[in-house]
């Protein structure tokens, strides 16, 4: 039988909304307090699911420990205690919490071959969280 | 169609060990997982069902007998057990969180009379959680 497994990381990391597209006064509207120009930090939640047949040898969908050693190497080192402005990542993209669970589920999708990548939810705080499932894929 | 969930809980040992493999291959797949003493986590069960809104009682599913389907079921079944030697699913296949879920799923999907099973989530600590749709 198929199985989805969803594990949660947490990064922490800093941030500043602005686009070079709008002017100050745009940017500050479409931001607000966002757009302080000396940034300000969220505790990030990364759940990443994944799905596929429960191996019989081992009774999971893949192992976790090479979940984490991805997980831990190509998204936490990345992105853990880094201003995300500062990234090449977002030095074309503002780094919302949206564009930043997008590029999240494209580095898992790219480089995680051992189970199917179901989606990628992040949660900026508490009260808000987004979710990506790739954009040719129904949602759940 | 509106869907209905009841969480449970059950706190359970384990181990993870495949006699097919060696004790060297066991321990590289399993890690600290495969220490034969085992290991216990406390299971936060969810269980999804979904159907129609019943005219005359305004349910879904009566939650008193699903609570007793879940009890019997799960909880008499899998709550302060040692999953590998008390749990005939777990007699000879590993009781990873995956398999968890799948028994449950077994173990429930024919027992429910008006209502459909729609989702097994198994949590075994807050960062892990397995859900189980009873896709093939």
């Amino acid at each position: 039988m198929k199985a989805h497994l969803s594990r949660r990381y947490l990064f922490s990391a800093s941030h500043r909304l602005h686009s070079d597209g709008m002017s100050d006064a745009e940017n500050r509207d479409t931001y607000g307090k966002c757009n302080n120009p000396f940034g300000h930090g969220h505790n990030y939640v990364l759940e990443v699911t994944v799905s596929g047949r429960v191996d019989e040898k081992t009774g999971m969908v893949c192992n976790l420990a090479d979940l984490d050693a991805f997980i831990e190497k190509e998204v936490l080192t990345r992105y853990d205690h880094e201003n995300l402005n500062c990234l090449r990542d977002f030095a074309h993209h503002v780094p919302t919490t949206e564009n930043l669970c997008m590029r999240i589920y494209e580095i898992v999708k790219r480089g995680f071959g051992l189970a199917h990548l179901d989606k990628v939810r992040l949660e900026e705080t508490m009260m808000n969280s987004f979710e990506y499932a790739g954009a040719a894929e129904p949602q759940r | 169609m509106v869907y209905l969930t009841r969480k449970a809980e059950f706190a359970a040992s384990h181990y993870y060990h495949n006699p097919e493999l060696s004790p060297e291959e066991n321990r590289r797949m399993f890690g600290k997982c495969n220490n034969p003493n085992g290991h216990g986590h406390n299971y936060t069960l969810e269980v999804t069902v979904k159907g129609e809104v019943d005219a005359r009682s305004g349910f879904v599913v009566d939650l008193k007998q699903l609570k007793e389907i879940m009890q019997r079921e799960v909880l008499d079944a899998m709550d302060h057990r040692f999953l590998n030697k008390e749990v005939p699913e777990f007699l000879h296949t590993i009781p990873t969180t995956e398999n968890i879920a799948i028994a449950i799923w077994q173990r429930l999907a024919s027992k429910l009379q008006r209502a459909q099973l729609h989702r097994v989530r198994v949590y075994e600590t807050a960062d892990l959680f397995v859900d189980v749709y009873g896709e093939a």
